[in-house]
């Protein structure tokens, strides 16, 4: 019997109630995270306030001001200026970027035959994106693809000179073709060669050491601007006459070795994060070197230096338009060369071509950062706290 | 320091190769079935792409005349971007048969170099633009004492801007930078109120600054700037064509001969306008120099002749809109003449 109900004791749960409105909804965000303090206040008035300042006037010059379409410098120059903006006019002259947008891509490939960068492009998004979804199958005969054949394909595509194709010589090459090519080398040459360096560089044989060490420290030691120039104006005078190296294939490997040497130095930090425990365990369970490094060192190791990696890669991208020392013209250089028309020559001109290129190269490197991130948090097996 | 190194480096490393190049660019050439013309990464009017890609401006039109001398058609030419530094080394190599790209003909150059300069395609020199708000009146660069002038430091142009004034005994206060788009950026805001380079080059900035009416050229040039074509040394067959081509161009001009009427005038009476464009009985004279007798014909048809070359891609054609001056016929009071083709 029970005469007594422990009434203290709840047998139902209580019910979960909304936070108290002090601390909900738009209110309590702004408190929270704007006017927090005085110090918080203050920067936030700053903040709003430069906001204010900068926001409208970048609108009106980027889009309400701008100038989408025109065939010269008239449509971009005020009165004044000699075109047929009113005076006081301030506007991004979109339609030089538009007029000049096949070379801002392709540099002075020939018109008739930009369909074949344009198809490796497809090509190359074709095989990329799949490779990229982790859900997607088959990744092995996806990868080959991407790193095997599609170099082939794009070489024979690119440069021609085969199976009916105009040969199209990479001195015509510019733009984004140039920049996304010595990229994508760079990052399919670094990455592989950059693991084997790092290997090398903490390898037990003393000369494979010491060659690793000599290829690393030399390279890291010389600015590429400094390869890219000897290799461009000293080469040629060294050559016998008529003998001429692809100055492409010269950036290409410049840039690739370059790639390289960073990577070794970044993967290596990530081979000394490993514990000795693991190199000691793999051992326990006989694996031979290739083993231990290809299945318990180097997928840790690897995943630790995403970040590493990708800062890498982005560097790389950007530092693709050093080329413009031996005469190449990635899209930065194409952009600035451009400046050199009379006929668009404008007080506009300059920033609106250099908003452009700094666009499109956030585009890509804002992509890369955001697909590591991913990765990072896919492959995180909580080593964070 | 540095560019003495390099030049020395340099000098001596083409000493090397001077006569590696092979010596008959002719037949190369013809072989090849185009000329390889070296020309800037990008000057207004002189050689910069237009929108098709396509490089425009007197420098480029040059190497499409010699095209056309040779080949009959201003069309076979490739031209390669060089910069300052890579010019010298690309046409002594072989990578370019001509250089074509605003360079001033110095004596070191056609010596020490190994290059030969053809002509002066364009008579430049070192100018002055002033803001005429900021100095009224002033309509001479004696007249400047006291000045703030923009200039880009480590070079040429600095030190003559520093005889310039010191010769004339002026006070000015430079203004000094780094790279050509920070001059022209300050420049713009005001902080000088001179502006000096090439005059050529002042032409081409004055177009991109917010308020080009308010900005005067003015007429005193204090260096002199002969840019022109140069080939290898070694060759007097080919220096020969490129040199002629040269003076074609400006016999065409001199006589008349535009790119509208050269059909018409191959049939006129005048025998010097008959023996220029290789229409008399036996004419050897292109033959002689290597190409076909109607080589000035096909320059006339490919290019125009030097007036309309200048006019086209500098001048009132253009938007650069540079007067003539010195870079007119004799016959008008400048400079460009040339022999007699006969």
């Amino acid at each position: 019997m029970q005469e007594h109900d422990l009434s203290f004791v709840r047998v139902e749960m209580a019910l979960a109630q909304s936070a108290p409105p002090s601390e909900r909804g738009l209110g309590a965000w702004i408190r929270k995270n704007l006017i927090a303090s005085t110090g918080d206040t203050i920067l936030t008035i700053i903040g709003i306030v430069l906001v204010a300042m900068i926001l409208p006037q970048v609108i009106n010059w980027a889009f309400i001001n701008a100038q989408w379409t025109g065939t010269d410098r008239t449509v971009c120059a005020t009165v004044a200026q000699g075109g047929i903006q009113p005076d006081g006019w301030s506007g991004a002259c979109w339609a030089f970027v538009n007029a000049k947008f096949g070379q801002f891509m392709f540099g002075r490939y020939p018109i008739e035959e930009r369909w074949r960068p344009i198809l490796v492009a497809i090509l190359f998004v074709a095989l990329l994106v799949p490779l990229l979804i982790p859900k997607v199958p088959r990744k092995g005969l996806n990868a080959i693809l991407l790193f095997g054949a599609l170099p082939v394909v794009a070489f024979i595509l690119l440069v021609g000179g085969m199976f009916g194709l105009p040969l199209v010589e990479t001195s015509l090459w510019g733009g984004l073709l140039v920049t996304l090519s010595l990229s994508f080398v760079g990052i399919a040459v670094s990455l592989p060669v950059g693991i084997v360096l790092a290997l090398g560089r903490r390898s037990q044989m003393p000369i494979v050491k010491m060659l690793c060490i000599i290829f690393i420290e030399t390279v890291r030691g010389i600015p590429l601007i400094t390869v890219l120039f000897f290799a461009s104006v000293m080469l040629p005078l060294f050559l016998p006459a008529g003998v001429s190296f692809d100055k492409f294939l010269r950036a290409l490997i410049g840039v690739s070795l370059f790639a390289a040497a960073y990577m070794a130095e970044v993967i290596r930090g990530g081979l000394q994060a490993i514990p000795r425990g693991q190199y000691e365990g793999a051992d326990s369970l006989g694996l031979g070197y290739w083993q231990k490094m290809g299945l318990i060192v180097m997928p840790q190791a690897l995943k630790l230096v995403i970040p590493g990696i990708v800062n890498t890669f982005i560097g790389m991208f950007k530092d693709t338009s050093l080329v413009i020392v031996i005469s190449m013209f990635d899209l930065l250089g194409v952009v600035k060369q451009n400046f050199s028309d009379a006929n668009w020559a404008t007080a506009q001109t300059a920033r609106s071509g250099l908003v452009f290129a700094a666009f499109v190269f956030w585009l890509f490197c804002f992509g890369m950062s955001r697909y590591s991130m991913f990765t990072e948090r896919r492959l995180d097996t909580s080593y964070k706290r | 320091m540095k560019h003495i190194a390099i030049g020395i480096l340099g000098a001596a490393a083409l000493g090397l190769v001077a006569s590696a190049a092979s010596a008959a660019t002719l037949d190369d050439v013809k072989a090849k079935g185009f000329i390889q013309c070296g020309v800037s990464t990008g000057l207004a009017g002189f050689s910069a792409p237009d929108d098709k890609g396509d490089w425009q401006g007197i420098d480029a039109d040059f190497c499409r005349a010699v095209a056309a001398a040779v080949f009959g058609d201003g069309t076979k030419v490739k031209f390669t971007p060089l910069s300052a530094k890579e010019r010298f080394t690309a046409l002594q190599s072989g990578e370019v048969d001509i250089l074509s790209r605003n360079t001033t003909w110095t004596i070191n150059r056609d010596t020490a170099l190994g290059l030969n300069f053809v002509g002066v395609t364009y008579y430049d020199g070192q100018g002055f633009m002033i803001n005429a708000k900021k100095l009224p009146g002033v309509n001479s660069a004696l007249q400047l004492s006291g000045a703030a002038v923009c200039v880009q430091s480590g070079t040429t142009t600095e030190l003559n801007l520093a005889d310039y004034f010191k010769s004339n005994k002026m006070e000015y206060n430079p203004v000094v930078f780094e790279k050509l788009e920070e001059v022209n950026a300050a420049y713009d805001a005001g902080r000088c109120d001179v502006y000096t380079t090439d005059q050529s080059g002042l032409y081409g900035i004055r177009l991109t600054l917010g308020s080009p009416a308010d900005h005067v050229v003015l007429p005193e040039i204090i260096s002199k700037e002969p840019l022109g074509p140069a080939v290898r040394q070694g060759d007097d067959q080919w220096y020969h064509i490129v040199k002629w081509t040269y003076f074609a161009l400006l016999q065409a001009e001199e006589l008349g001969i535009t790119k509208a009427n050269v059909d018409e005038m191959k049939t006129s009476d005048n025998p010097e306008i008959k023996r220029v464009l290789g229409q008399e009985a036996d004419t050897k004279i292109g033959t002689d120099l290597g190409v076909s007798n109607d080589w000035v014909v096909n320059i006339v048809k490919a290019v125009g002749n030097y007036g309309e070359m200048f006019e086209r891609n500098v001048g009132s054609g253009s938007p650069l809109k540079i007067a003539r001056g010195i870079n007119a016929l004799w016959t008008k009071g400048g400079l460009q003449y040339a022999p007699p083709i006969r």
